[in-house]
């Protein structure tokens, strides 16, 4: 009877019983579409306002600048004049974020390949259970346990390398002290990126064609065979986002690194020698003691992270959106 | 190494300079075999390393493995052929990865788990930090919990509704170029660091004049929450099986009713999880809370004025004063928060087992 269709029905005749009546669901109907895209449209409007207002702010304070935003090796806003420079955080947070690149992606690999391919099959569930509860172990936790039992532990080893490896120039260690260096914020940022890389690689690792893999297996490959002919070609693009999705994560990471880390605004190619900066590191140490300019430099610097992970994040989705097509043609 | 020159029916034929024995009847390594290779890695590094009189015990292990792949390399190309060995290295590559990754995960859980237990007690979950020194052993956590929950509470009040609107359009009504910016964007909005998003609203406050307290806190988590609920909202409305909306508007029903009615309630499961693992992911921030809720020692129940404490904040804070007295609440607190999250974890991945839309797969 009461014959009500979505939005773009033909009107409706007048019905006279009441029950789902045509007026109150045309009504309910655009209520209900008109909040549901402006909650859309409201996010869109909170990523423009991101971007607005921490430009604002940071021109506020770069107008200011006695020095080269981008080439000033000092921090002090509220110097007379004040002088700021992002150098020295932009070489720290990029450094410390290829190692911790260098360090997890293979491994993470690897037990992405573990997990799909190579662990006993009980054993495989409950894996990749862990591996997606340990992507949810705060970061601030990371960090002290980065910073109370990583560092000490992590002394032998930067003896060791400069030992034998000090000839490299970035393994030479020229200052004594503990190793609260960019070397190990990257081990402790590759440790932490290391369940969401995992985890994504799983994914895509377990979407190879079965068909592929148990051709290969009957043209008498071995399992490593296998994996390289059909795995890793048809995962090459998730394992690249995976791996991206991570290098974001790390990049804006704050609280591990600013407990590893001992700071100071000096760039240095020995990777063991305690000093240097991130971003979020600077913001979180400088905040306490800034002033209302200071917090504005600090915005501007956040704002030169924001623009940096959005740039990895776009390309890591694009990747992504690109390979859902090209699998979907595929299934 | 090549006398048994037969080669099997299934193999190609080998190459001339060596013909290598691969058929099923050639010599193959027992099972055990890398067990064995496993041990005697082991008792080699454990030997060199102490000899070397090697401090870090790190290096030992790292050793070890390194001598576990050489030898079993080695060796099978020596018994069995190249490919096996490749075979196998490949194998215990992978393997000394888990290996290794697993070590300081577990050393990390290990640590905060025996650390935690130490000062965790009912004492230190129902009292605050005020006028407790930085040597002193007392104190606890109680402010921080009311901060967390709090902060946590109204960012999911605001972000659910908003994030399942939001899914709701993309899967319901989505078509377009809106929708498509909105999905790109809600996947951008998932990687930006919580810094930043506590910068944002730090810049709101520096022009509004706005004092520091939770609700700016619980702000900046709900630009990292949304996106969160949006994506695992939308992954379960697309499991909603299009014949039930079918039925449903076939019978009259307006679409806004069959979405409430029908489709949210047969994916209500799926969308408990998603926002329970938002929270989970947003009580572990700390970044945001130190720039917007600025910290307190004190209880400060009210969430709309005045500073307050968050549970990752209060971690911090203890680790900085840097006394072993602060460091145990620290760890304490740790503990108290990888507990919160895992439970949020675990029963949310059991809401998810146990309401899993049947959709006949």
């Amino acid at each position: 009877m009461a014959s009500t269709t979505p939005i773009d029905s033909p009107p409706a005749p007048p019905v006279a019983r009441k029950r789902a009546g045509s007026s109150s669901g045309r009504v309910g109907d655009k209520v209900f579409l008109g909040l549901s895209r402006g909650s859309g449209i409201l996010l869109l409007v909170i990523m423009a306002s991101i971007a607005v207002f921490l430009t604002y702010r940071a021109s506020l304070a770069i107008s200011e600048n006695d020095g080269n935003f981008f080439t000033t090796f000092d921090w002090n806003p509220a110097g007379d004049p004040p002088v700021f420079g992002i150098a020295v955080l932009l070489f720290g947070t990029v450094v410390s974020s290829i190692i911790a690149m260098a360090i997890a992606v293979p491994v993470a690999v690897g037990i992405a390949l573990f997990i799909s391919h190579y662990a006993p099959r009980k054993l495989a569930a409950p894996l990749a259970y862990v591996v997606d509860l340990l992507a949810a172990v705060p970061s601030i936790v990371y960090g002290i346990w980065g910073a109370l039992v990583l560092v000490p532990y992590l002394e032998g080893l930067n003896l060791w390398l400069d030992q034998f490896f000090g000839w490299t120039y970035i393994f030479e260690k020229t200052e004594v002290g503990v190793a609260r260096s960019l070397f190990t914020v990257g081990i402790l940022l590759a440790i932490m990126i290391l369940p969401i890389v995992t985890s994504v690689s799983r994914e895509v690792f377990l979407q190879v064609p079965k068909m592929n893999e148990e051709a290969a297996l009957a043209l008498g490959a071995t399992r490593w065979e296998v994996i390289r002919l059909s795995v890793l070609p048809f995962g090459r693009s998730g394992v690249i986002s995976a791996s991206m999705l991570g290098l974001g994560r790390a990049l804006g990471e704050t609280m591990a690194v600013a407990t590893v880390l001992s700071p100071s605004f000096i760039i240095s190619g020995h990777l063991l020698n305690p000093g240097g900066g991130t971003f979020a590191q600077n913001i979180a140490a400088k905040f306490d003691e800034a002033n209302e300019f200071g917090r504005d430099a600090l915005i501007a610097s956040g704002l030169v992270l924001f623009v940096l992970t959005l740039l990895v994040n776009g390309a890591a989705r694009m990747i992504i959106a690109r390979r859902k097509e090209y699998s979907g043609a595929n299934a | 190494m090549s006398q048994a020159a037969n080669t099997g029916i299934q193999e190609r034929p080998a190459p001339a300079e060596a013909a290598r024995p691969t058929s099923l009847s050639s010599r193959a390594l027992p099972r055990w075999a890398p067990f064995a290779f496993a041990a005697l890695a082991l008792a080699l590094g454990v030997g060199t390393g102490a000899a070397a009189g090697w401090q870090s015990h790190t290096q030992w292990g790292l050793f070890s493995a390194l001598l576990f792949v050489v030898i079993s390399y080695v060796t099978t190309s020596v018994v069995e052929n190249r490919r096996q060995a490749k075979d196998r290295l490949a194998t215990s590559i992978v393997w000394v990865c888990f290996l290794l990754a697993v070590v300081p995960l577990a050393s990390l859980l290990w640590t905060t788990i025996s650390r935690g237990a130490e000062r965790l007690d009912g004492y230190f979950l129902t009292h605050s930090m005020a006028g407790v020194l930085g040597s002193e052993p007392t104190g606890g956590v109680y402010h921080a919990l009311i901060g967390t929950l709090e902060q946590v509470g109204i960012a999911t009040v605001i972000s659910a509704p908003i994030g399942m609107l939001t899914a709701v359009y993309l899967v319901e009504y989505g078509k377009g170029a809106l929708a498509k910016a909105v999905t790109f964007f809600v996947d951008v909005m998932t990687g930006i660091p919580s810094i930043v998003a506590g910068l944002f609203i730090l810049s709101i406050m520096l022009m509004t004049k706005t004092q520091p307290s939770g609700l700016m806190g619980a702000l900046a988590l709900t630009i990292l929450m949304i996106p969160v609920v949006v994506r695992s909202t939308e992954e379960m409305l697309k499991l909603v099986p299009n014949e039930l909306r079918e039925a449903s508007l076939a019978l009259g029903v307006p679409k806004w009713r069959t979405i409430l009615k029908v489709v949210l309630p047969t994916a209500i499961g799926g969308i408990t999880t998603g926002v329970m693992l938002a929270i989970a992911r947003i009580a572990g921030e700390t970044a945001p809370i130190m720039l917007l809720v600025f910290g307190s020692q004190l209880i400060n129940p009210n969430p709309f004025q005045g500073a307050q404490s968050s549970l990752p904040f209060y971690i911090w804070e203890q680790y900085k004063v840097g006394t072993d007295q602060s460091y145990d609440r620290a760890w304490a607190a740790a503990l108290v928060l990888i507990a919160f999250v895992m439970i949020l974890n675990l029963v949310a991945r059991g809401i998810a087992r146990w309401k899993a839309p049947k959709t006949g797969r």
